[in-house]
């Protein structure tokens, strides 16, 4: 059985397609990413899935209850974390997870149980007593994950939960996800840090209401169809401008200290002397390099946009 | 049915910590009534206390000394002398150095003396015409009291004499105090409650309740529980203000008015909640609470102007303003003592009102983002 | 024009007891990107505020465009553009009305104003948008035209603060292409982001860890000297030896 069945799936906002005509099925116990620019309708497939807005056309199935039809048991089942921070900044740690723990009727022989549970991952205890709202970011998201845990559901629906976290708080944030996957909780996460998408079983790419590409990261990155290579030089601008001229060129990126050029073909190695003469020796330095999920999305939009 | 209570009982809980973290906003609202109460109070009088008379005497005797005297006597007028002409009473008017005028011919005495009458000429400024003759009812009864002193001989062969019952002065403060009680009391609670759903929406909690398997029933009565002892609070601070300070006589049970004061206010609460429910940001929700008891209560509730000189149409649609009720059971409480056999009518509306309020807000609030 | 654009020394900031800012010293040379990283509370927003001169010092000293940030702020402010986290454009006019509007504030003639919105939105290939409301720009638009509209008045130095906070990957990449266009004409970028990814755009990073720089140098040799192949494992390396280790908790 899947845990997420979403078949020709649509949405309007009245004339507005927000969702165009999407499937997608998440396996039970999967690590679920979802990655696309803002405006690509991910937070629409996201509330969807959760109950929130019925499909215009299609239709959402959720362990196996359809979403438009048992919604209250779907609610019963699932954990939602939306992309706002979204609990009580006037109220304090304890009272914001005893409200959910109340709002989804935990029984009171269990819930002191989960408390103490959800306290020891979070490492929220020492501020059980603080405003939610004077928590830091990352604070904040570890305790709205928690609340959003306190029913133990089986699924779990993340929308952009690390955004706007330091690096560190976004690393912890990923560590917890993960053992909570380990324990066979289904996660469905978006994202728009390219980065965590490489921590997902699987991830899919959503743009303009559509599911351009799914599939494991490690196969979407070999998706990738031009060899890329990162130089290093003195100038990186004049680099750039350099092989920006050149013929056969897909793509160049300037970054700090190195500049990202994608070829249409594997350059030849005389190639590589040629250009490092024309261009006085700017060019030091070349190494094939891995494409990023990054690059993949960049690509794919390029040709969505083309067609 | 007990862990569905238990839902309810923690949301109201939760939203009785919202209150009371933010304390400024509850002083804003113990405090804002309370001014406006008296503002009101005092502004909302149709007495008018110091009428500025200017005298033209040309008799000059101890007939007409005795006349300005009478006037002086009562406490509504402050009678002076002008010396100017007839012709100058305009510019007096407009300089609003005088209300009234009052112009005692020459032989002002002398026809006295003969027992005949004699004509004394008042000029009001009708600028405002409540004001005018709110003064000439005034004059009228001076000068009835007047003659009654100063001719004795000649009775009269009958006198109007009307008794009036339960605001024996005639006083406008104790009608409207409880009108100010109750345009107060609908306008606090109906803002009160129609921000605390816009509220969630903004800040985007909303999202995050509506994914859990709670009602929409459940989320209303959550929202009204904790309101209504705030409200009442208010309510009760409300009503000893303004009957104390304004000396209102109390002629009836005060716990017959708090019991029915806090229905007239679940009325405003749920009327809130049905704005919450629908307006999408706390301002436009505020501004329609504002705007939807504050005008009917002034016009359409009987607290100014009477239901029954209003238009046929107009009769109507006062049954749909809460306030009409509250007045029939606050004065009634207050000025003749009513109990509840008397009231059971508002009574009954206002509980009508608040169950078919509440339904539709239940009705209305959607358990979905739907747009 | 002075070849160092920003300039501190032992910059420090107090609030009470807490110390935000604790004698931060740093060298930005001009047309370079300087990116600023740090966590959440570190002391970055309190650092931009002293050098934009919104913020007075409690210790030490700095410069900004030659111009000392205690007594030469007003200065300071015709010399700087700030483009901050929240969009500062307003939703209800149109783009070239939120232009004409900044063109004002910063004083510029009628004329300079039209002759730069050319020049703006040409170089944003917005032209065609002019008279659209600004809330219908795409999201990676917007961006590039704050900036654009941060530097209406042609400053030396510009202060980014999470310029990108919200913007897709896509839009990311065109806005650091006008970051480097910008840079290239000699205009230095100070920049505070939260993407690690980002932090390789620049030329120099510095890392901020409660209220000090712990690390400062280009990403490359960051990169080299830590043995790791991205920032962002860089900066969780150096944040967890920071909360490790004691002495650092308790100042």
């Amino acid at each position: 059985m899947q845990a997420i069945e979403i078949k020709n799936f649509k949405r309007n906002y009245g004339e507005v397609e927000a969702v165009k005509d999407v499937s997608l099925q998440v396996e039970k116990g999967e690590l679920f990413g979802l990655i696309g620019p803002d405006g690509a309708g991910k937070t629409t497939l996201m509330r969807s899935i959760c109950t929130l807005l019925k499909p215009t056309s299609g239709h959402i199935r959720v362990m196996n209850r359809d979403s438009s039809n048992d919604y209250m048991e779907i609610r019963k089942i699932i954990g939602y974390m939306p992309q706002r921070f979204s609990l009580y900044q006037d109220l304090s740690v304890t009272q914001n997870l005893e409200f959910f723990a109340d709002l989804f009727q935990v029984p009171a022989d269990e819930r002191e149980k989960r408390l103490q549970r959800l306290y020891e991952f979070s490492r929220l205890k020492p501020f059980r007593n603080r405003l939610a709202g004077a928590l830091s970011g990352g604070m904040k998201q570890k305790l709205a994950l928690s609340c959003s845990l306190i029913h133990t559901p089986e699924i779990l629906v993340l929308d952009e939960p690390t955004f706007g976290v330091d690096p560190l708080s976004r690393a912890e944030f990923w560590d917890i996800l993960k053992s909570i996957r380990e324990e066979g909780t289904t996660i469905f996460v978006s994202t728009a840090y390219m980065e965590e998408a490489e921590l997902c079983d699987r991830v899919a790419f959503m743009y303009k209401g559509e599911i351009i590409t799914s599939g494991p990261p490690e196969e979407i990155k070999k998706s990738y169809p031009y060899p890329l290579y990162r130089l290093e030089g003195e100038n990186m601008r004049q680099l750039r401008s350099f092989f920006d001229a050149q013929k056969k060129i897909h793509s160049t990126q300037l970054f700090g200290s190195a500049v990202h050029v994608s070829f249409e073909e594997e350059p030849e190695e005389q190639i590589w002397q040629k250009w490092k003469e024309q261009t006085d020796k700017n060019l030091q330095h070349w190494k094939k390099e891995s494409p990023s999920i990054e690059d993949v999305f960049m690509y794919l939009i390029k040709q969505e946009n083309r067609s | 049915m007990v862990p569905k209570r238990s839902v309810i009982s923690s949301f109201a809980k939760k939203e009785f910590f919202h209150i009371i973290r933010d304390p400024r906003s509850l002083v804003i609202l113990f405090l804002m009534p309370i001014l406006q109460l008296i503002m009101f109070g005092y502004a909302l009088k149709m007495e008018i206390q110091q009428v500025n008379l200017a005298v033209i005497d040309f008799n000059r005797s101890l007939s007409s000394h005795h006349l300005i005297d009478q006037f002086r006597g009562s406490h509504y007028f402050r009678p002076f002398y002008f010396d100017g002409s007839i012709e100058q009473i305009e510019t007096l008017f407009k300089a609003r150095q005088a209300h009234a005028v009052m112009v005692i011919p020459h032989d002002f005495n002398r026809q006295l003396q003969r027992h005949r009458s004699t004509p004394v000429q008042f000029i009001v400024d009708a600028s405002d015409a409540n004001a005018a003759t709110t003064i000439r009812n005034y004059i009228a009864q001076t000068i009835r009291i007047f003659n009654q002193s100063h001719n004795r001989i000649e009775a009269l062969p009958f006198e109007v004499r009307s008794t009036i019952f339960f605001n024996p002065d005639k006083k406008s403060t104790y009608f409207f105090v409880p009108g100010i009680i109750a345009l107060l009391l609908v306008m606090i609670s109906a803002m009160l409650t129609s921000i605390t759903i816009t509220r969630e929406k903004e800040t985007g909690t909303l999202e995050q309740i509506l994914v859990s398997p709670i009602k929409s029933y459940q989320i209303i009565l959550g929202k009204v529980l904790p309101y209504i002892f705030l409200a009442f609070a208010i309510g009760v601070i409300i009503l000893l203000i303004g009957i104390f300070l304004f000396g209102v006589p109390f002629r009836g049970s005060i716990i017959l008015l708090l019991v029915l004061s806090t229905l007239y206010i679940l009325t405003a609460l749920s009327l809130g909640l049905m704005i919450s429910t629908i307006a999408r940001t706390q301002q436009v929700a505020m501004m329609i609470a504002l705007i939807s008891t504050l005008l009917p209560t002034f016009m359409l509730s009987g607290f100014i102007f009477p239901i029954a000189s209003m238009p046929e149409i107009l009769q109507y649609f006062t049954y749909l303003v809460p306030a009409k009720y509250y007045l029939f059971i606050a004065r009634g409480i207050i000025l003749k003592g009513s109990n509840l056999m008397h009231l059971l009518q508002p009574t009954i509306f206002l509980l009508i009102m608040s169950l078919v309020l509440l339904v539709i807000s239940i009705r209305k609030f959607e358990i979905t983002l739907e747009d | 024009m002075n070849e160092t654009a920003v300039k501190t020394e032992n910059l420090t900031r107090k609030f009470g007891d807490f110390t935000a800012v604790d004698r931060v010293s740093i060298e930005v040379n001009r047309g370079e990107i300087f990116g600023f990283l740090g966590a959440n509370g570190a002391g970055k927003t309190t650092m931009i505020r002293m050098l934009c001169g919104l913020l007075v010092p409690t210790g030490g000293m700095g410069h900004v465009a030659g111009f000392d940030i205690r007594t030469e702020s007003e200065k300071i402010k015709q010399n700087i553009g700030y483009m901050s986290q929240k969009f500062s454009l307003y939703n209800d006019l149109t783009i070239s009305e939120n232009i004409d509007f900044y063109g004002g504030i910063y004083g510029l003639s009628p004329a300079e104003v039209k002759e730069k919105k050319i020049r703006i939105l040409k170089e944003l290939n917005l032209i065609r948008w002019a008279n659209s409301m600004t809330a219908d720009l795409p999201p990676g638009f917007k961006q590039g035209l704050a900036l654009g509209t941060a530097m209406l008045h042609d400053p030396p130095i510009v202060f980014l603060d999470e310029p990108t906070s919200g913007v897709d990957p896509a839009s990311r990449r065109e806005f650091w292409e006008v970051i480097h266009q910008s840079a290239a004409k000699g205009i230095t970028i100070f920049v505070t982001t939260h993407f690690m990814d980002e932090a390789e755009y620049c030329n120099r990073i510095s890392i901020m860890s409660a209220g000090s720089i712990i690390a400062l140098d280009t990403p490359r040799n960051l990169k080299k000297h830590h043995q790791r192949d991205s920032i962002q494992q860089v900066f969780i390396d150096l944040m967890k030896e920071e909360t490790q280790s004691p002495e650092n908790r308790a100042g």
